[in-house]
């Protein structure tokens, strides 16, 4: 890091200030436009809350009720606006809770500023109170970390943490401040870094790669696009449409890049990967040509590689050059920021129709709907399911709403029957799985988007993992719906046990409390449904109730989410049940 | 190409505090064994530079060195096989001063091996090799009839035949690209 100089250089032009390096972190972080943290206070950070008191009416602290929550909440915030996630947290154990979120930013590309306190830099290495190394505990889950020891580095360091965590493929980054270092004064000036010499963001679009994958595009008879996040993450929206109208081709979605387009887009088949569609899984080895955009081949949506595209040549547009042949050999790969990329393809292509290869996916459609869809969305047996409440819920929102999830059936349920019309609308831990997850992400996903109905699906495994979070729902005053699908078992590792261990339920039964008296008990309103004629009635009380609600389904105990593509089988060897 | 071959990684970072352990993490993480480490100063002021030698298959030190890459402080890891460059090791052997003295063994083999004698005490003898890892380990077999008391070898450096360094055309590339930026 070129700190001090540089930055003494750069900020010749500009009047100094005199102020702590508490003040001095405050003012940065409003320099680059944050409005909005979340965190938890103790010992090794009381400066910096000294001074966000000062602050109070520019710079909103959301109190949290466990760091882990913090950090989710900032996820949640930084998934639906697109901005940079701040949280904030104490040394020590502070730190260590806010790990997990961390590391789920991490994996799921979410951009993130996390502050943590430090003890004294006179205590570091001596295992001084709630001294911790996070540096240390971080740097493989962080794109960046760094620890200030001095008031002065404050500056320079926020910069590039905000420039490194926005910019080319997002991530979460760490700086650590010590005690001293806050207390400190200094002259304070501020200078956004927009150039580091050993790191380059957005690698430059090959022409002689484009003019190499309009080849093959325009000679596919059976092309299938694979969109993922990355469309979301680089703006790239409209892009991706004009691209899919102009070649015609069939587009799938990730996990992650759910709401990259909208759900009744006629191109649109549809989910990949392990509780995804059948088409699109099954398609997969069919394609003569892969177009994979901004997705990175996760073991969740190829299955077994050997067995996995088998017929096709790939093209790989992406940002991050290690992803490149990382799991899926590309024929063609094509290195860049996908709104770049994709504009080039969509002028060099020839405009084309695939509607044959179209209708054989809507044929797999029927399939999964006379095997699964029906049965699910207008169940036979009495108990609920979890799709017809899904599907219920996405229409009383008007198939509008940001879905926010926990992990489990529920998010699989949620990502196969919720709709979207806009981009941005799905907040979920992807690559981690993080239980617990959901309800401080809506929390943060709802201050990030106030003019918008956020709904969580919930697991009751998953939302006693993070339930303290309702105080912040409580204290707040967040109105997020919170949907609780209740079906007293840790559902996903049951079905597991169900179909792969003999049905031996090891520890994954639950005996729940009364949710409807914890909601009481922080002031939430709150619904029970145990019959399917109360469910649209409720359904309406929660979409018309003007706060917080926790809207909590009995579902049957054993349903199953299908179809399956068991894990390490082969995308062809997808199970309709 | 899925075959195992040795690999010389050369990685230029910026000087930062916990780099080794960021570099050393992506091995770990595939639980690839690193044969030798060497890191210091680079000839560029405030560059560091790493040199690891690995077994590795070409397919797998490719995705190795797109991910130290992908660390915010590594400027560049070149990927390099023994066609590429010019290394050496240097090894120290530490003998009894009274086996030169009981005949001229060791001498010749000195002498043989291109080595040289760096310190001699009453009591023991050092003795330098610098090469390649067979022939200074084969020198110490060899010396060991006689009895070697301590053996020590260091890790690889290398510097490759290319005429440019591989860095200053990256840095050149980077700095014109920050011009063009701003
Ligand atoms: C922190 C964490 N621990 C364990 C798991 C493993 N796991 C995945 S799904 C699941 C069950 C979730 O149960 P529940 O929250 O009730 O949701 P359901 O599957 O019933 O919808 C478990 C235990 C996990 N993903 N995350």
């Amino acid at each position: 890091m070129e700190t001090k100089s540089q930055t003494a250089i750069k900020g010749k032009s500009q009047q100094a200030v005199r102020m702590t390096g508490a003040d001095a972190l405050v003012k940065s972080l409003q320099n680059e436009g944050t409005k909005i943290l979340f965190g938890y206070p103790g010992g090794a950070i009381m400066p910096v809350y000294d001074a966000l008191y000062s602050v109070q009416d520019e710079l909103h602290h959301v109190l949290v009720r466990h760091e882990q929550g913090a950090v989710h909440a900032a996820q949640g915030f930084a998934r639906v606006t697109g901005e940079v996630g701040v949280a904030i947290v104490t040394s020590g154990p502070g730190a260590t809770n806010a790990v997990t979120g961390i590391a789920d930013a991490m994996i799921d590309s979410t951009p993130l500023v996390v502050i943590s306190g430090q003890v004294g830099s006179s205590l570091l290495g001596t295992d001084a109170f709630q001294e911790t190394d996070v540096v240390g505990v971080t740097q493989p889950i962080t794109k960046w970390n760094y620890q200030v020891k001095k008031a002065e580095d404050i500056p320079y360091a926020i910069a590039r943490a905000f420039y490194i965590a926005r910019s080319g493929r997002p991530g979460p980054v760490l700086i650590d401040i010590t005690k001293d270092a806050q207390f400190a004064s200094f002259d304070y000036i501020y200078e956004p870094v927009t150039y580091i010499r050993s790191y380059k963001p957005i690698p430059e679009v090959d022409p002689a790669q484009i003019e190499a994958a309009t080849q093959l595009i325009n000679l596919a008879k059976k092309p299938l696009a694979l969109v993922g996040q990355g469309v979301i993450l680089g703006n790239a929206e409209k892009e991706l449409l004009a691209f899919l109208d102009k070649s015609g081709i069939p587009a799938a979605w990730t996990l992650l890049g759910l709401s990259a387009m909208p759900s009744d887009y006629p191109q649109n088949v549809g989910m990949l990967g392990m509780h995804g569609n059948y088409g699109p899984n099954i398609k997969t080895n069919e394609a003569d040509l892969i177009i994979a955009i901004g997705m990175r081949f996760d073991d969740r949506v190829t299955g077994d590689l050997k067995a996995y595209a088998t017929n096709a040549k790939v093209i790989h547009l992406e940002i991050d050059d290690a992803e490149i042949n990382k799991n899926v050999h590309a024929d063609v790969p094509i290195l860049g920021n996908v709104k770049e990329s994709l504009p080039m393809l969509t002028q060099k292509i020839s405009a084309n129709k695939h509607d044959a290869w179209l209708q054989e996916f809507r044929a797999c459609d029927r399939i999964e709907y006379d095997r699964i869809i029906n049965e699910e969305l207008a169940p036979s047996k009495p108990g609920l399911t979890m799709g017809e409440v899904v599907h219920k819920i996405s229409n009383a929102f008007n198939d509008d709403a940001i879905m926010v999830t926990d992990v489990g059936q529920h998010q699989m349920m949620g990502s196969r029957y919720f709709k979207f019309k806009q981009s941005r609308s799905v907040v979920t831990s992807g690559g981690l799985g993080t239980m617990g997850f959901g309800l401080p992400a809506a929390n943060g996903a709802k201050l990030g988007a106030p003019d918008r109905p956020v709904c969580l699906f919930v697991g009751d495994g998953g939302f006693q993992m993070t339930i303290q979070e309702l105080g912040t729902i409580f204290q707040t005053k967040i109105p997020v719906k919170i949907v609780l699908l209740n079906n007293n078992f840790l559902g996903m590792v049951r079905q597991w046990q169900e179909l792969f261990f003999d049905s031996r339920y090891a520890s994954t039964e639950l005996i729940n409390p009364d949710f409807q008296i914890i909601a009481k008990g922080y002031h939430i309103e709150a619904l029970k449904v145990t019959e399917r004629e109360n469910l649209e009635d409720a359904i309406q009380k929660m979409v018309n109730h003007e706060g917080a609600f926790l809207l909590e389904v009995i579902v049957e105990k054993e349903g199953n989410v299908f179809p399956m593509v068991p894990s390490g089988a082969s995308v062809s060897d997808i199970r309709l049940e | 190409m899925r075959m195992k071959q040795e690999f010389t990684l050369t990685i230029f970072s910026e000087n930062q505090v916990g780099l080794l352990n960021q570099i050393t993490n992506v091995f770990t993480r595939r639980s690839l064994n690193i044969e030798s480490l060497t890191t210091s100063e680079s000839a560029i002021a405030g560059i560091h530079k790493f040199t690891i030698v690995v077994f590795s298959t070409r397919e797998e030190i490719d995705k190795v060195a797109k991910q130290i890459e992908k660390r915010i402080d590594v400027i560049k890891a070149f990927v390099l096989t023994d066609e590429d460059i010019i290394h050496q090791e240097i090894a120290l052997y530490k003998v009894p001063t009274k086996t030169l003295l009981n005949g001229n063994e060791i001498e010749k083999l000195v002498r043989q091996y291109g080595a040289r004698i760096l310190e001699i005490t009453e009591e023991y003898t050092v003795i330098e090799k610098t090469g390649h890892k067979h022939e200074t380990q084969e020198l110490f077999e060899k010396m060991d009839q006689y009895g070697v008391v301590q053996f020590t070898r260091s890790g690889r450096i290398a510097i490759t035949k290319l005429k440019a360094e591989l860095l200053d055309n990256y840095l050149r590339k980077m700095e014109m690209g920050k011009k063009i930026l701003n």
